[in-house]
């Protein structure tokens, strides 16, 4: 057991840091700290010539293999990279999900074809995508999908109908992937397709969700008679929930490291508040800074426990990467109303009317999400236990 | 960067798991619970003689195996699973850290050699009855007569303190106060004016005593490192008795969340397993992040100690990694035992089943060298405590 880097990897570090540092100036120096989750809204034009200067340097796609464009980094090259670029403050990216899912996706599922029309798009920074899965009537229980797609024979054409909900950057995105249901007769996770839609056609409609903070970075997308080419479904018709669900172990990914990065960033700035207001004299708020600090050192040694065990090319991960969804998303969650506390009855006054948030009053209503969207907390409880604690899962009820 | 056991020390930890299964099981742990002793004298010879556990981190050149505190962290998490009681904390975690960090090598040659040759039991005795585990806990005086020095006062909480055959004493010199004036001398039991006296506690599976020392008068020889500068080298010893205590809950917490699903998974009620109730399913799988969330933490907490003793970058850490750890691993340890017992329901809260076992366990271990309040203040001083405008 050994944590420390090689001297290999504490030079490509430098050259992160470095490239960064020489970057992330100039038209983007405003981008700094901005666009993460909560903050998607801020600066898009700004943050897509972001994505194409990333591109340029080679620092997009890090993890993938160099046949599909990536730069072929190491586990621990990418944990590098992710938290070099947290730290530096570089901002969210808006390619994350082309990178992070599509990308990973279409390099395990996808064929020949929707490598060579996808991914070069997403190596560039110039493409970007949005993930169509929940529906109104799908959150937890995702498999309820409704969204229909029927082959026409006669365009040649997969055509879809339905709604899909809490899609961010619907708005900013060129492509959805979507899962709908091929066969109209099938329930549950049978009978599911794993589609490529282009968002720029008649028949896609995208309508903003206004959230807790005012803002919007989530979507509701209509799909009225969308069309879908025959060669843009991954896997065969029937296949989508296993496609989809492969691609759900690329979301625990090494990125989390990058994700903790930003939380010490948050982190910092709650402790340096308590100590020039005051609340750093407080017991109470003593202990729970001491046990947010604590706690995310250990989520930090916990993702290398994960990372060094972890296994397979399809995403599966050891079983005790299971928690690791919960854990973040509760201390996130902890840490918002830790950031309240601290700020005391300033914690009500913003920054300017009618509803300007500053960072920690938008974090601390945003994290609320962070429970609830990718698996609820009861969700996620569910999974540990049947399949990392080998206990009975939830009985089926049956639609009448 | 590879943040995982070798395949050796995965030997270790299952040759440890496979021996303490056969000699630690429930009746074992009981029969010996009960005696003032608190342990089996033949089981710490056969585990002296035949598995050499009290020498794993000790080098080579005094008669160690010559490996590294992630074993004794692996090792710890498994006598904490199977509860085994014996001096091994007392002797290995306390005594062995303390001569390693602060022993003369005359001091470490001679006693750590019959450490790993006899399997001599030791321990290290510095809290006068303070919650604080800190500095300001040591109440005992030591002050020169001549070429000697003469050591009174009293101590609580001390770990096998009634059977240590070799007690390592901590004492501040007389008028001293906090960090200052402290050190620490090595005192065989049977010295003059030392008197030893088994405390009974609510965990009878651990151990604990008060050590008295009246006009105790020992040599240059007793003292360990320099008169009066001993406080951080016990401050690092009790931070790597804190690392070790923090796996031994690592296994405890396994053990509970282990015999919890197995048991829910038996009960039937409603007809039904408990174990089917989600109610039932997400309080253990709270367990398991727990669980997993303070083996994390432990297997950091090792590799910093490893380099605190051994050397490495990483030693700067060990006071942040011992408090996260123990921190950490003492509320969850205890809220697992809680919420075992719980859904145990009745049987839990009888002597017969073993969940009482632990959950006394785990409040003992909370206490012992600071709970999670201890530990996280702490961590606060270190983290606020600087530029703070006041």
């Amino acid at each position: 057991m050994k944590l420390s880097f090689s001297a290999q990897d504490e030079q490509f570090r430098t050259e992160v840091a470095g490239w960064l540092n020489s970057n992330l100036t100039g038209e983007f120096e405003k981008l700094k700290f901005r666009g993460g989750p909560g903050d998607e809204h801020t600066y898009p034009e700004e943050r897509k010539a972001w994505e194409k200067k990333l591109a340029e340097g080679g620092w997009t796609c890090v993890g993938w293999p160099a046949e599909h464009g990536g730069r072929a980094c190491s586990i621990e090259q990418q944990v590098i990279f992710f938290e070099e670029y947290a730290r530096a403050g570089a901002p969210g990216r808006v390619g994350h999900i082309g990178e992070g899912l599509t990308g990973p996706t279409l390099i395990a599922f996808g064929s020949e074809a929707q490598k060579e029309k996808y991914l070069p798009g997403i190596v560039s920074g110039e493409e970007l995508w949005c993930q169509g899965y929940s529906e109104p009537g799908a959150g937890s229980d995702l498999a309820n999908v409704k969204t229909k797609a029927r082959f026409d024979e006669d365009r040649g054409q997969w055509i879809l109908n339905g709604q899909k909900v809490w899609t961010s950057l619907a708005h900013e995105a060129d492509y959805c992937f979507v899962i709908a249901r091929t066969d109209p007769d099938s329930v549950a996770h049978k009978g599911l397709g794993f589609f490529l839609i282009k968002m720029d056609q008649p028949g896609v409609e995208i309508r903003p969700i206004e959230q807790i903070t005012g803002t919007s970075e989530f979507n509701e997308v209509f799909f009225d008679e969308a069309e879908c080419d025959a060669q843009d479904i991954v896997g065969a018709p029937g296949d989508g929930w296993k496609v989809a669900m492969g691609l759900l172990g690329f979301e625990r990914g090494v990125s989390t490291l990058g994700q903790q990065m930003q939380f010490q960033n948050e982190l910092d700035e709650v402790v340096a508040l308590a100590k020039t207001n005051g609340a750093a004299r407080d017991p109470i708020i003593r202990q729970r800074i001491a046990r947010a600090h604590a706690e995310l050192k250990i989520m930090r040694y916990n993702s290398m426990r994960m990372l060094s065990g972890q296994s397979g090319s399809d995403g599966s991960l050891q079983k005790e990467a299971l928690i690791y969804k919960l854990f973040w998303a509760t201390w996130h969650r902890g840490l918002g109303e830790l950031a309240m506390d601290v700020m005391g009855p300033e914690c009500e006054i913003l920054d300017d009317g009618p509803y300007e948030l500053n960072r920690l009053q938008s974090m601390y209503l945003f994290v609320r999400s962070d429970t609830i969207y990718g698996g609820t907390n009861q969700i996620q409880r569910n999974i540990i236990a049947e399949r990392g604690l080998g206990m009975p899962k939830e009985p089926r009820v049956t639609a009448k | 960067m590879e943040f995982a056991f070798t395949e050796e020390q995965e030997m270790i930890r299952d040759t440890a798991a496979a021996f303490l299964a056969e000699v630690s099981g429930s009746e074992a742990i009981r029969q010996v619970m009960a005696t003032e002793q608190g342990y089996d004298p033949a089981l710490w010879q056969r585990i002296c003689g035949e598995m050499y556990w009290q020498a794993i981190h000790i080098p080579e050149a005094y008669g160690g195996m010559g490996l590294g505190y992630v074993e004794v962290v692996a090792m710890m998490e498994q006598m904490g699973k199977h509860l085994l009681c014996s001096p091994f904390f007392s002797t290995v975690c306390l005594a062995s850290n303390a001569l390693l960090v602060a022993g003369t090598e005359e001091q470490k040659s001679l006693w750590l050699g019959k450490l790993c040759e006899s399997g001599l039991t030791a321990t290290v005795a510095f809290n006068g009855g303070s919650s604080s585990w800190n500095a300001d806990a040591i109440t005992a005086t030591w002050k020169r007569s001549g070429d000697d020095f003469v050591l009174n006062g009293n101590y609580r909480y001390v770990v096998d303190g009634h059977t240590s055959e070799l007690l390592i004493v901590a004492a501040r010199e007389q008028g001293s106060t906090a960090e200052d004036g402290i050190s620490l001398f090595l005192l065989p039991a049977a010295t003059a004016g030392v008197t030893s006296e088994w405390l009974p506690t609510m965990d009878q599976a651990r151990k604990q005593a008060s050590v008295d020392l009246s006009s105790v008068t020992v040599g240059a020889e007793a003292l360990m490192g320099e008169a009066g500068r001993g406080w951080s080298q016990l401050a690092k010893v009790l931070d790597l008795a804190a690392i070790a205590l923090a796996a031994e809950q690592v296994g405890g917490c396994q053990q509970l969340l282990d015999m919890t699903v197995e048991y829910t998974s038996e009960r039937v009620q409603f007809n039904r397993t408990i174990a089917s109730f989600q109610a039932v399913k997400h309080k253990a799988a709270d367990m398991m992040l727990q669980t997993e969330v303070a083996r994390s933490g432990i297997y950091y907490a090792a590799c910093v100690a490893q380099e605190a003793l051994f050397g490495g970058e990483l030693a700067v850490e060990l006071p942040e990694a011992a408090s996260i750890a123990k921190s950490y691993c003492s509320d969850a340890y205890f809220a697992i035992a809680g919420d075992s017992m719980q859904l145990f329901g009745g049987v839990g809260f009888t002597w017969e089943y073993d969940v009482h076992l632990y959950f006394k366990r785990a409040k003992s271990s909370e206490q012992m060298l600071g709970g999670g309040s201890v530990h996280r203040e702490r961590i606060a001083v270190a983290l606020l405590d600087e530029g703070v405008v006041s």
